[in-house]
């Protein structure tokens, strides 16, 4: 199922720039390209736990700020010849509201 | 039908014999195993990722996409301990994979010494990126020992690494003099007075006995009795083919796995290549013969003819400013004769080695420029006795040839090597700018040249300008980043000239090859603008690093640490009970002083950061800027305030440069110190800009560091007053911030462009230094501005707060 929550306004969000949405299962970054595309992943590194959301954003993906892994905001993969994954999260924009699915949040929530 | 091919090591070898399969359109799948928990990198370059010269990524020669855009399934991590040849079938963890063709390419294993203690924790080899991993987290405990056993190629390499990580390095090494392989003795000697000239320790005839250390290493053990301290053992003493895997399947193998001249094992349906193999009794190391190894496995694994045949190697030692070449047989014999040029004051060293006639071997140390003439001298069997009595002054002198550098390639025959990591001849290169390559990169991307090493792209740059004519100018520098083929100079040049003032526009008009850069040239773009243009250039933000956009500096764990300024290091009572009471508020863990006489508060949540800049705001504080590609400190003594030895109002003084400078951005950090006499307690010369108080005035240093170089300064001049003291200071500054690249400390663009220009420009043209002070003053009426105030005051609070907070809407 899937649950669709209202999270802020397009324009809350820098260009090229991300903010965090806190959660119960930690923070999740939320990132608006060049393009107006937005894009939500875990904001925590694969390698060593930094903060993506401090991250240089570019194209479709962003560099972390602690060693400069480059992780793909569509897939949530790292690139290059480093590895690892973080988990992204479903946005739409619609109207210029920010739309995230947070069923992965009611399954956790449900489990306990 | 489409061969499956499996592929077993994932190192150079495997990685150019699928290009080469790729490149002729083979119908083939590959699977990829490697030992590696990663793809293909060029590991002969991992010696300037240890030094740091190289990041990892910069040396991966093939990519996920890469992979993926040729079928490739990558089994990266997996071992593979065993092969049934008769069902055609390899066993990995998720059960038998079948194969129509095996590769072996296992490479080899370092050798390690039998000795007791080879396996105490922090003892390594030098083999793969973990290792650098490894040693790179010994180098950044401040003053730590590392010895280096082997004295050879790589130990040397290691060593010169981890001495450009700030250790303190001893190389053991067995033999009488350092790469007596590739090495004679007084070559060795050069070699070692090089080393121990930048702090390497070189002991020789040193035999290992034992490694010391309860639960760590802690000390050599020499047989003749010596002991020396170690936090960490680098193994670089040889390597061995990995042949476990070709002895569990039953093929032959000897020193290595035995294979013909098509590189097939005994079994028809197993290759192998790479330093796993054995040819005609002899094993490789170096990395010229396993590229001919894998293309010769290509072809027959496409059916068609090839013969592999051991080229002759020559071996050059990437050390950074160090030059040796060597190739061919240089032991002493009844039958042979030699030519030897040295000029001991240059640290100049060259000798051939003859024959009937013929060079049979080569030894250069200090100039080796004429290395690959001589090579090809010693591949042809060519009969030297015409121009004997010149040709050890090389090239240049041969029949009288002029100087030019392009001439001298012009008049290389077709056959002359130019990149012997790769195999590549003059005529090779040429054939492509034949067969349609117009480009330098278009050139190297199809021939290879100058791809692994690095050492051949000046000269293959030079017969890529030869192929392709007038219309060809040499590049002088590579691009600022994988986005574009200008170089740093070339952006800032054209930033100007054209009157760029935009990032996207940048991009645009010098057709930036990504869309939107990378976290490389979008920092240093958003730098050179708001250089060229103060005035009017609008700051972005987002194509600055996390410290400078929240202006503070991102930990390990994303807290952050707070700086206030402290004008010359000078602080009162108030000060510091404000800097006290802000960090009980917040809780701050750890207060600790720094280096550059200020005090920093460590461990502050970043949505805290407003607040408390406001606290300190309130107090009269203002941000130190110590997370800035600009400003950071002026360093002082007390000067003739306090000090018996004084000179002159060092602690002032410095306080009046910060006043001026602080606020301003440059291509890296810049920071400075006034010591009141040369006795320089405030160690004004490893700054980037020194002031040392005389009695009649002041002597201005630049180009200093301490970090992971240590550079004394140059002295620049010498000033009478502290109003010309502040104008010079001014003037240099703005030089380097106009002149250089980003992330370039001012020592290291002053290596490019030479204390002269320095020196013309700020002290000698009067004209100069104004405008550049002028210029500077200018610029700094619209950066003096204390960004904790305006962050205090509300700006840019997007970054401070959350967009959403779920924790309780969740819980519905």
């Amino acid at each position: 199922m899937t649950r669709f929550i209202d999270i802020g306004h397009l324009d809350d969000i820098p260009t090229e720039g991300a903010r965090v949405v806190k959660t119960p299962l930690g923070c999740v970054a939320v990132f608006r390209t060049a393009q107006d595309e937005v894009f939500a992943i875990d904001d925590r590194c694969p390698h060593k736990g930094g903060p993506l959301s401090n991250g240089i954003q570019h194209g479709r993906s962003v560099t972390c700020p602690l060693h400069n892994w480059v992780i793909s905001l569509e897939s949530g993969m790292v690139e290059g010849m480093d590895e690892g994954q973080v988990a992204t999260w479903p946005v739409e924009v619609r109207g210029g509201r920010i739309l995230m699915d947070v069923a992965r949040l009611d399954q956790a929530m449900a489990a306990e | 039908m489409t061969q499956h091919i499996v592929v077993i090591g994932a190192g150079m070898a495997s990685g150019r014999m699928l290009e080469h399969l790729f490149d002729a359109g083979a119908d083939v799948h590959v699977t990829l195993f490697g030992a590696e928990p990663r793809g293909n990198y060029n590991r002969i370059m991992l010696s300037p990722v240890l030094s740091g010269e190289k990041t990892f990524e910069e040396i991966v020669t093939h990519d996920s996409d890469w992979y993926a855009a040729h079928g490739v399934t990558t089994r990266f991590g997996e071992h593979i301990t065993a092969v049934d040849p008769v069902a055609k079938t390899v066993a990995t963890g998720q059960g038998p994979l079948s194969y129509d063709k095996l590769v072996i390419a296992t490479g080899s294993d370092p050798f390690i010494i039998p000795v007791p203690g080879k396996d105490l924790p922090g003892v390594m080899a030098y083999r793969d990126l973990d290792d650098v991993e490894r040693m790179k987290s010994y180098a950044a405990k401040p003053g730590a020992k590392a010895v280096v056993i082997g004295g050879g190629l790589l130990g040397l390499e290691a060593a010169a690494g981890l001495k450009a990580q700030g250790m303190d390095v001893t190389v053991i090494h067995l033999a009488g003099h350092l790469m007596e392989r590739q090495l004679d003795p007084a070559a060795g000697y050069l070699l070692k007075r090089e080393l121990e000239l930048r702090g390497i320790k070189v002991l020789l005839e040193a035999n290992t006995a034992e490694l010391r250390g309860t639960d760590h290493v802690e000390a050599v053990l020499l047989k003749d009795g010596r002991v020396i301290e170690a936090d960490m053992v680098c193994m670089a003493v040889g390597i061995r083919p990995a042949t476990a895997l070709g002895t569990a399947c039953g093929i032959a193998c000897e020193r290595g796995i035995i294979v013909d001249d098509q590189m097939r094992t005994v079994d028809p349906d197993i290759l192998a290549i790479g330093e796993c193999v054995q040819h005609q009794g002899q094993i490789f190391g170096l990395v010229a013969p396993l590229y001919d190894q894998a293309k010769v496995a290509a072809k027959t694994l496409m059916g068609e003819e090839a013969a592999f045949t051991p080229p002759m190697v020559s071996t050059k030692l990437k050390v950074t400013g160090v030059d040796l070449f060597s190739a061919g047989d240089f032991a002493d014999g009844d039958d042979r004769e030699e030519i030897v040029f040295r000029d001991a004051a240059r640290g100049v060293y060259k000798r051939l080695i003859l024959a009937q006639d013929r060079i049979i071997g080569i030894v250069m140390y200090g100039d080796t420029a004429d290395g690959p003439w001589f090579l090809q001298k010693l591949k042809d069997g060519e009969d030297i006795s015409e121009g004997r009595d010149t040709l050890i002054f090389g090239q240049n002198y041969a029949g009288g040839a002029p100087l030019d550098p392009m001439a001298a390639v012009a008049a290389l025959p077709d056959e002359a090597e130019i990149c012997g990591c790769n195999g590549v001849s003059k005529a090779i290169i040429l054939a492509a700018i034949a067969g349609g390559a117009g480009s330098l990169a278009e050139v190297t991307a199809k021939t290879k040249a100058s791809t692994s090493c690095g050492s051949c792209a000046g000269l293959t740059a030079q017969v890529v300008a030869l192929g392709l004519g007038d219309d060809f100018v040499i590049p002088a520098e590579a691009g600022m980043c994988g986005c574009t083929d200008h170089s740093h100079e070339d952006v800032r040049r054209l930033i100007v000239a054209d009157g760029m003032k935009s990032i996207p526009e940048v991009m645009q008009k010098l057709h930036w090859t990504s869309s939107g850069g990378c976290a490389k040239c979008r920092p240093a773009l958003n730098y050179y603008l708001l250089c060229a243009w103060p005035e009017e250039y609008a700051d972005h933000a987002q194509s600055r690093f996390i410290n400078e956009r929240v202006h503070a500096n991102i930990q390990k764990d994303g807290t952050y640490s707070v700086v206030p300024r402290m004008w010359g290091g000078i602080t009162t009572p108030d000060e510091l009970r404000a800097i006290a009471n802000a960090a009980d508020k917040y809780n701050v863990p750890t207060v600790k002083v720094t280096g550059g006489q200020r005090i920093d508060l460590l461990g502050v949540k970043k949505e805290d950061l407003p607040s408390m800049w406001a606290d300190l705001n309130a107090a009269g504080m203002v941000s130190g800027h110590a997370y800035a590609k600009g400003l950071r400190t002026v360093k002082t003594c007390v000067g003739t305030d306090h000090c018996r030895f004084g000179t002159q109002d060092s602690t002032g003084l410095g306080i009046k440069i910060e006043k001026a400078l602080w606020g301003a951005w440059s291509p890296h950090k810049f920071k400075l110190a006034v010591s009141g006499c040369p006795r320089n307690c405030a160690e004004a010369t490893c700054k980037d800009f020194g002031v040392v108080c005389v009695a009649e005035g002041y002597q201005l240093h630049v180009g200093g560091a301490a970090g992971m170089e240590v550079k004394a300064t140059q002295l620049m001049c010498t000033v009478a007053t502290e109003e010309e003291a502040i104008e010079y200071c001014a003037a240099f500054y703005q030089l380097y911030r106009e002149g250089a690249r980003y992330l370039d400390r001012p020592w290291k663009w002053i290596d490019r462009v030479g204390l002269d220009h320095i020196i013309e420009k700020v002290v000698e043209d009067a004209d100069s230094r104004t405008a550049l002070a002028a210029r500077f003053f200018h610029s700094q009426k619209y950066f003096q501005t204390d960004p904790w105030a305006e962050r205090a005051g509300g700006k840019d609070a997007h970054e401070f707060t959350p967009l959403a907070d779920l924790t309780q809407v969740a819980a519905e």
